[in-house]
Formats: C-alpha cells, sequence, structure tokens
C-alpha cells in the first residue's frame, strides 16, 4: 500500500498541472493555446494531435510501471530466483511497430503544415506586404507598398494574409505573436541585401490587440522587446494609412524646444516615413506601449490611459538605460520644461484614425 | 610491503592524487571536480530561478542574468554532469571487462587534468568579471567582439577549447580499451550495457567534438584576431555558426543519456534480480539512437528558415529516433516484469527515470513536428523539455549510478533511509520545477527573459517552479550530507554489496586493489558473474596463472601540461589588451605569456617522448602478502 501512495505522490504534479492546463489556457492575446490566426489555430491542431498521441503513450507507460512495480515488488526475506527471460520477439516487434504507426500518424499533417506555412504571399495582390527589421531592442515595420514606416505596433487589416519579410540589423531576433502564428528568426543580410531574409504569412480574424515577443536572447533587454500586432477593419486600415502618409504633425511647444526635439530626438527618430536609426515616432500617442514594455493598457477592452502614456514617456526619457539595459538611445541632457513640452508633443501626437480600437474593444474575451 | 624491487617511485598524499594514473583514483578525481562544478551551475540554476519567482523582479540584473544563464548551462553540461559520466565510465568500466586499467593510462590522466584546467578556466570569468553572456550556444553576431565586446565569450571558446581536448581523450582511450582490454571471454554481446553505452557514448564523442573544436576556433578566431567567419559584412555567415554547433549539440545530448540508459539498464535488473530484457535489441537500439542522433541537428534550427524541404527531412529523422529509444522503455519495463524488485535508493531513481525520460521524450517528438516547433521553439517548453531529457533522465541516473556503485568505489555504501529521502525530494521537486514550465511556454512565455511583466498568467507557475528547484537544491545538499556521514564509516563493503550482482565488478575488493583482478577472470556469458553464481561458484574460474602484474609509472607531466594549455589560453585572450603596467603589457601582447604556456605543454610532450616509462611490476609475493582485500 506504501507504494502505491508513493505514487500517487508522484502523480500530483502532474494532476496540478492538468488542472492548471483545464482552468487556464492562457491570454487569448498572447497564448499559444488560445489560438486566433489561422496560423495558430493550424499549429494548436497539431500540438493537440501530438499531445493526444503522446499521453496514450504517457499513460500506457506509467500504467504499465505502476502495475510492475506493486505487483513485482520484492517480500522481506524473499530469496527466491525470478525467471532470467531473456527476451520475446512478438513483444519487441509490438513496441516496434506501434510507435512506427503513431510516429506516421504524426508526420502526415506534419509535412502538410511544413509546406503550407512554406507558402509565398509576397507577390500576392490581397496580402498586405510588411517588412520586418529587428534592432536591438525594437521592431521597425515597413510597409512598402505605402510607402509608410511605424515601429513597435504592427497596425493591420483583419481577414487579410500579411506576408512578412523578417531581417535584422544586428544580432539575431526571432519574430513571435502567439495567439497569431509561430515564430521564425530575423538574421543578418549584407550591405547588397543578400543573404538569408525570411519570410512568413499570417492573419488574424477580427479586431483586437496581440501581444508579439522576441524569442531569440538578443542581449540584456531580451525580456523587453515586446511589440503589439493591431487587427483593425479595412476601413480603419485605410485610414490608418492615409494619416501615415500625410505630413507630420508640426511640434506643439516653443521654437526654442522645437528646435531642441529636432536637434536631440529627431537626429536618431523620425516623425516622417523615412529610415531612422531609432523608433519612427509617427502617431506615438496611439500606441499600445512605450518602448514596447511600458503599457499603456493591460488588456484590449480598456481604454489607452493618457496619464500612463505621458508617464512612460516621461520615464523613458529619464531613465532609458534602467528601463532596457544596453539601448542605444541612452540618457538625453534636457531641461525639466524641454521634457514636459516633448512629452506633450508625443503624448498628445494621436491618429484619428485609431481611436476606436484605442478606447477598448468590447467583448474581446480575456 | 614484502617487496621494494619497484622501478619507480610511488607517491603518498596530494602528489599520489596529481601525479595517479590510475583509471579508479581519476574517477574519483573526476567526480571531484565535476561535483565541485555541479554545484556552481546548481547555485547558479538557482539565482536564476530566484530572479524569476516573481514579475519584475530585480534580484539580478539583466546582464548578470545573461550570464547566469549561459554559464549555468555551460558548467552543467561540459562541465557538471559530462565529468560526473566520466568519473563512472573511468571508475566501473575497466571492472566490468575484466581490464587492469584503461588502454592509455597517461591519456587519461591528461585528459582529467586539461578538462579541470579548461573548466577552471571558464568558471575564472566570474572573478575576472568578464563572464560569457550570449547563452551556452554562443549564437554570432551577439557573441561577436561587436555585441559583446569584454572577454567573455573568449572565457567560452578557450575554456572550452582546453575542456574538449580532455573529453575527446577520454573518448578515444574508452574506445580503445573497450575495443582492446576484454577479458577473455567477453565478446561485444556480453558486455554489461554500461559498458556497451559507454563505448557508443565515445564514438559519438570522437565524432561530434572535432566539430564544436572547430567551431570555437572559428569564433575565437573572429573574436581575437579579426577573422571574419561569422561577418555578414565581409562575406560570413551566422548561420554556419548555428550549423556547427549543433552538429555538435545533438550528438551531445546522446552522449549524456546514453550513459543514463547503460546505468538504469545495469540498476533495474541487478535490483530485479533478473536478466536484462531484450538485451540485444538494447544494443541495437543503442547503436542507432547513436546513428540518428547525428543526422537531426537542425531541429534545433527550425525557425532558422532553412526551407520546408530541409524542415519535412529533419522532422521525419527527428521523430524516428522515439522508435529506438521506445524499445528501451518497455525493455526496461519488462526487465522489472516478473521480476522480484528491491526498492534500494539506486533502484528509486532508476525506477523515477522511466516516467520522467518518457515525458522528456514525447515532448521531444511534439517539438519534432517543424510547424508545432515554430510556437514550441525558445519558449520555457523546450526548457521544460530537455531538462526532463537531462535532468530527469541523466541526472536521475547518474544518483542511481552513484548510489549503486558508491560501495564499489570507496568501499562504504551510502545509507539507503537516507538515500531514499534524498531521492522523493529531489524528484518531487524536479517535477514541481520543470512540469510546470511546459505550460508556462504554451501560454507565451519565451526562453532565457531576464523577468517578465505581471498579468500574463505566468505568476503563479513560476512561483511553483522555483519551490521547486529549492527542493531539489536541499535534495543536492542532502546527497551531499550522505557523502560526509558515509566518510566517516568503517570501510566494510563487500565483494557483492548488493548481493544480486551481475557483472565483474562485483566479483572484486570493494574497493579493488590498484590491479583490480589478481589473475584476469574467464567469463562464459552475458551477465558473467550472476552465471558464475547461478552455478554454484563463490568466484569467477581465472583465466590465467597467478603471475607478476604490469603497471604504469604515475606521472607529473599531463598536469604541467594541462597548467601550460591554461597559461596560454589566458596570453591569448589578453594579447591585444592594452595595460598599464609596462611589463604585463609587454608579456602579453608580444604573446610571450601564450608561448611559455604553449613551451611548458610541448616541453612535457617531448619529455614524454624522450624518456622511457617501462611501469613498474606488482609481483606475485606481493600480490599474496596483499591476500584478498588491497
Amino acid at each position: 500500500m506504501m507504494k502505491r501512495w508513493q505514487f500517487s505522490k508522484r502523480l500530483l504534479p502532474l494532476l496540478a498541472g492538468l488542472v492548471l492546463l483545464l482552468s487556464a489556457c492562457g491570454r487569448e492575446d498572447l497564448s499559444t493555446l488560445n489560438p486566433q490566426g489561422s496560423i495558430a489555430q493550424s499549429q494548436f491542431d497539431l500540438m493537440k494531435l501530438s499531445i493526444g498521441i503522446m499521453t496514450g503513450v504517457v499513460v500506457i507507460v506509467f500504467g504499465l510501471s505502476v502495475y510492475v512495480l506493486v505487483r513485482y515488488r520484492r517480500k522481506p526475506g524473499d530469496k527466491s530466483i525470478p525467471k532470467q527471460v531473456e527476451g520475446s520477439h512478438k513483444l519487441e516487434i509490438i513496441w516496434t511497430v506501434i510507435p512506427i504507426i503513431l510516429l506516421i500518424i504524426l508526420a502526415v499533417p506534419t509535412l502538410k503544415y511544413v509546406f503550407a506555412f512554406a507558402e509565398d504571399y509576397s507577390k500576392d495582390e490581397n496580402a498586405v506586404k510588411v517588412k520586418v527589421t529587428a534592432h536591438q531592442y525594437w521592431w521597425e515595420f515597413e510597409y512598402p507598398e505605402y510607402k509608410i514606416r511605424t515601429a513597435q505596433d504592427l497596425v493591420i487589416p483583419f481577414g487579410k494574409k500579411i506576408a512578412v519579410e523578417l531581417s535584422t540589423k544586428d544580432v539575431l531576433h526571432s519574430f513571435w505573436i502567439p495567439s497569431l502564428a509561430g515564430k521564425m528568426d530575423t538574421n543578418r543580410i549584407d550591405s547588397l541585401d543578400k543573404g538569408n531574409k525570411n519570410k512568413m504569412y499570417f492573419d488574424a480574424p477580427e479586431e483586437n490587440v496581440y501581444r508579439g515577443k522576441c524569442a531569440e536572447l538578443c542581449g540584456p533587454s531580451h525580456a523587453y522587446m515586446d511589440f503589439k500586432v493591431k487587427s483593425v477593419n479595412q476601413e480603419t486600415f485605410n485610414a490608418w494609412v492615409k494619416e501615415m502618409q500625410a505630413p507630420a504633425k508640426p511640434f506643439t511647444g516653443d521654437a526654442a524646444v522645437a528646435e531642441v526635439f529636432k536637434q536631440s530626438c529627431l537626429s536618431c527618430h523620425a516623425v516622417e516615413n523615412e529610415p531612422k536609426t531609432a523608433p519612427n515616432l509617427k502617431g506615438i500617442g496611439s500606441r499600445e506601449a512605450v518602448a514596447g514594455i511600458l503599457l499603456n493598457r493591460e488588456r484590449a477592452s480598456e481604454s489607452l490611459d493618457q496619464a500612463k502614456i505621458e508617464d512612460h514617456l516621461r520615464k523613458w526619457i529619464k531613465e532609458t538605460d534602467d528601463i532596457k539595459p544596453g539601448n542605444k538611445m541612452g540618457v538625453i541632457k534636457l531641461e525639466d520644461n524641454e521634457i514636459d513640452q516633448i512629452v506633450d508633443y508625443l503624448a498628445n501626437y494621436k491618429l484619428d484614425s485609431l481611436e476606436q480600437i484605442n478606447n477598448g474593444i468590447p467583448n474581446v474575451e480575456e | 610491503m614484502a617487496h621494494t624491487a619497484h622501478t619507480v617511485k610511488r607517491y603518498t598524499g596530494i602528489m599520489d592524487w596529481l601525479t595517479t594514473v590510475d583509471h579508479k583514483k581519476i574517477g574519483i578525481l573526476y567526480l571531484l571536480a565535476g561535483g565541485l562544478f555541479f554545484g556552481i551551475g546548481g547555485i547558479e540554476a538557482i539565482l536564476i530561478r530566484i530572479q524569476l519567482i516573481k514579475p519584475l523582479n530585480d534580484l539580478v540584473s539583466e546582464q548578470a542574468f545573461n550570464e547566469l544563464i549561459t554559464m549555468h548551462g555551460t558548467t552543467m553540461i561540459f562541465l557538471g554532469v559530462m565529468p560526473i559520466i566520466f568519473a563512472l565510465m573511468n571508475a566501473i568500466v575497466p571492472l566490468q571487462i575484466g581490464a587492469r586499467d584503461v588502454a592509455f593510462p597517461f591519456l587519461n590522466s591528461l585528459g582529467f587534468w586539461t578538462f579541470l584546467f579548461g573548466g577552471l578556466l571558464l568558471n575564472l570569468s566570474w572573478i575576472v568579471g568578464d563572464v560569457p553572456d550570449a547563452g551556452w550556444t554562443s549564437y554570432v553576431p551577439l557573441a561577436d567582439t561587436t555585441y559583446s565586446p569584454h572577454h567573455g565569450v573568449d572565457f567560452y571558446t578557450i575554456g572550452l577549447q582546453i575542456s574538449g581536448l580532455g573529453t575527446l581523450l577520454g573518448g578515444i582511450n574508452f574506445l580503445v580499451t573497450i575495443i582492446n582490454m576484454r577479458a577473455p571471454g567477453m565478446t561485444y554481446m556480453r558486455m554489461p550495457m554500461f559498458t556497451w553505452a559507454a563505448f557508443i557514448t565515445s564514438a559519438l564523442i570522437l565524432f561530434a567534438f572535432p566539430a564544436i573544436t572547430v567551431g570555437l576556433i572559428l569564433l575565437m578566431f573572429d573574436r581575437l584576431f579579426s577573422g571574419n567567419f561569422f561577418n555578414v559584412a565581409l562575406g560570413g555567415n551566422p548561420v554556419l555558426w548555428q550549423h556547427i554547433f549543433w552538429i555538435f549539440g545533438h550528438p551531445e545530448v546522446y552522449i549524456l543519456i546514453l550513459p543514463a540508459f547503460g546505468i538504469i539498464s545495469d540498476v533495474l535488473s541487478t535490483f530485479a534480480r533478473k536478466r536484462l530484457f531484450g538485451y540485444s535489441s538494447m544494443v541495437f537500439a543503442t547503436i542507432l539512437i547513436g546513428f540518428l542522433g547525428f543526422m537531426v541537428w537542425a531541429h534545433h534550427m527550425f525557425t532558422v528558415g532553412l526551407g520546408p524541404v530541409a524542415n519535412a527531412l529533419f522532422s521525419i529523422a527527428t521523430m524516428l529516433i522515439a522508435v529506438p529509444t521506445g524499445i528501451k522503455i518497455f525493455n526496461w519495463i519488462f526487465t522489472l516484469w516478473g521480476g522480484s524488485i528491491k526498492f534500494t535508493a539506486a533502484n528509486l531513481y532508476a525506477i523515477g527515470f522511466i516516467p520522467t525520460f518518457v515525458m522528456g521524450g514525447v515532448t521531444g517528438v511534439m517539438l519534432a513536428s517543424a510547424p508545432a516547433n515554430f510556437q514550441f521553439h525558445d519558449t520555457y517548453f523546450v526548457v521544460a523539455h530537455f531538462h526532463y531529457v537531462i535532468v530527469g533522465g541523466l541526472v536521475l541516473g547518474l544518483f542511481s549510478g552513484l548510489h549503486f556503485w558508491w560501495p564499489k568505489m570507496f568501499g562504504r555504501t551510502l545509507y539507503e533511509g537516507l538515500g531514499k529521502a534524498t531521492f522523493w525530494m529531489f524528484f518531487i521537486g524536479f517535477q514541481l520545477t520543470f512540469f510546470v514550465q511546459h505550460f508556462l511556454g504554451l501560454i507565451g512565455m519565451p526562453r532565457r527573459v531576464a523577468t517578465y511583466l505581471p498579468n500574463q498568467g505566468f505568476d503563479t507557475m513560476n512561483m511553483i517552479s522555483t519551490v521547486g528547484a529549492i527542493m531539489m537544491g536541499i535534495g543536492t545538499l542532502m546527497f551531499l550530507w550522505n557523502i560526509f556521514i558515509t566518510s566517516r564509516q568503517p570501510k566494510n563493503a563487500a565483494n557483492d554489496p548488493w548481493e544480486d550482482g551481475r557483472t565483474l565488478e562485483w566479483t572484486i575488493p570493494s574497493p579493488p586493489p590498484e590491479y583490480n583482478f589478481k589473475q584476469t577472470p574467464l567469463v562464459r556469458g552475458y551477465d558473467a558473474w550472476w552465471k558464475e553464481k547461478m552455478d554454484g561458484n563463490k568466484e569467477m574460474t581465472p583465466a590465467e596463472p597467478l603471475g607478476s602484474i604490469h603497471m604504469p609509472s604515475p606521472t607529473i607531466l599531463p598536469f604541467f601540461m594541462s597548467v601550460g594549455l591554461f597559461i596560454a589560453g589566458f596570453g591569448f585572450m589578453y594579447g591585444r589588451d592594452p595595460f598599464d603596467n609596462a611589463i604585463l603589457g609587454f608579456l602579453f601582447n608580444n604573446y610571450i605569456v601564450s608561448i611559455i604556456g604553449l613551451g611548458i605543454t610541448f616541453g612535457c610532450m617531448f619529455l614524454r617522448s624522450v624518456y622511457d616509462d617501462p611501469g613498474y611490476h606488482i609481483e606475485v609475493e606481493e600480490l599474496e602478502d596483499k591476500g584478498g582485500r588491497a
């Protein structure tokens, strides 16, 4: 009986885990177990199949082990010598053939999806093309068809294929939106634009904000290299593209501070669509987070918190190295009143097209 | 001592340990050094887990966290578990095949000392303050001088080259030993499973370690001598490093797990009092796993963008490994089936191994499916998977082997009660730590993150995981305590302390005399000692008359050869650094330090070549004088 109790103790963590699994599949905007896009859905189907097969294997092995250990334990003082069995061809063939069959069941959909996910939508007229460039520690999103460029918040129309081309400017990163699609590495491209440029595609089914992460160790701030995917309806997306193409909102503060902003900020950042070494600031007051990690709202059902936006911008300007150690910005020496005006300008640099989604999406599950 | 006709001095005390070429003592040295590094790696693991106990914790900085994960992985793999595997291989394999020592005792000693000095060099990075921080995989460009400008990764490349040399020497030595030194009658298909596992592992080392050595040399050239092997701007390719690393890295996991398979096979059959079920299929499965292990490296690279054809092929190849592994699992269960199972501490670890390893195996098959791998890759799911295999598989196997062979190595049996308590503490701690990590990965937590935001559903499971890790730490301390209190007991272990021993190591005293077998035994079948016992014999039939035994001389040269490499490593690392001190600058910048170091190494090799070392003999009178015990 003792052994039986010890075995149930051994199963406890497993049961605890199963309970956790059943009670929470994670956040809808983050978990691979709560898939939203069609790619993540196929991946989840494959996972369910493999988990199913493998649970069967585990149950059989555990069951046999428990049976054997209970049934054949040595009684005290037992000196008998069990029969010395060499093996059994019949049994050995069984446990060679059955795994092969199970593996074939898993291999067929594996092969199907390997090729399905590798399909190239970069020439498809109906797909939205996005060039994703990873930097230590932020994401640049360029829309070559519309000649616009943004950072950290990837805005997409739902229901459409998004054809992504990936590369990095520095170390390797990996582009991952768990609830929409599995990850893909960003490789280095040389000056002639040659190299292992990766392509992938995904889609989102409805209006929502999904969390994306960097999945390849890229330095001290690897953990902080988050981004968001905002999926909006086609009209909103079109309006957003128009707004992004329009000239930037002029600086709202004093002329003197405008000059400081130009010298200190726009030397690396841009408010227009030109490529720069630092994240594009156009419409930063409408973004989900400052620096990707200081969240302006916890979930898409809430509305963006203006106080948080201002607070986070100020914090980022003052303590950038504490928030993302190793980032390229560094602390910029600015007077308090200069910071106030710059924060005021950036926090209020809104994009009207995103107002609705930024006010919170009703009926979004947690 | 009745006889004093030794041509060579036998040392005592510390000099004995520095000069020994006896495989049993080298085994103990490997165990001590491996245990030390295992402890360091364990402390790093606990710090990692405490950092992750709650969201946005700031126990350590992000940079320090990356240093901890890099050193934890590197230390555990290369300096913790591999040396402990070598400890058991050294201590047991020659005994299992009825040999008096390994084929090349000098190389054996050299292998140990190069491993130790390589490992010390790597860990000195903590004292110098420049710690490797690019992950144990050290992917470029993160590991090149642009993104990791301090000397951390140099400690990694040079330390691992030196210690890898030791591993390669050890692997070659065991291959030759097992091929050439088997006692009469010990055919390949009569070798104990642990010996078979050591044999295949050594073969894997022979083919895998040159790959990592080449990779480390390329990375070292990029970092220290302005090479451009991985520099995209000048035509290099970072993906090349990933290929080289994993061509080594995947066989490496089989280098680690096969010896555990061997240990488990020997322990289970001993404590079930039953012949290993399906011995020949076990041997075949081991060989097949070793072979397939070289065919699957790119499954670590599914997200790199190798294209659908490569991903498809490597998916299928990887899944195939499940077949021989499954054969092993069922053979173990059917070894127990119909047996008479005694639950010793060693056997508890072996039994705990089976379900735990199966868990690691099935998640391995899940990972093999490339499209699903896009979701699993680089998340905590992978962390859970490989810890199930390496800790739940290998480390449980090592604990089992250590409890099992401790009396043979040291003449004292570890406390059984405490050993069992240790097992439960470690085993439950292990399951708590790593089971939840599968789900952390699936709900979106990437690996190697220094912290995480709240409200993502990660908090509770990380807490559970940390509690489990602390329990594993306590378990390890309990094991050390067991060693300590056992060492205060008299050396009274019998030849065959478990009474159900099946193989040759249980026919000789515990610990064995320096020459192991007074007379080489004649092997009459598989499970040689069991067969004799069943035939009613009290000892093995000798295969030779009692005669004088030729022994290798102790030597300090391997120690100094390794010291030389250690010095040369430092010299190369700092060869281009500016120094305030003019003398230091002169010595380092002109590579004089490296030349001195290499001079010591090559000088020792020269001495070894020109001075003939005939060894010495232990004469018959001395053998008889010592009687049964050494």
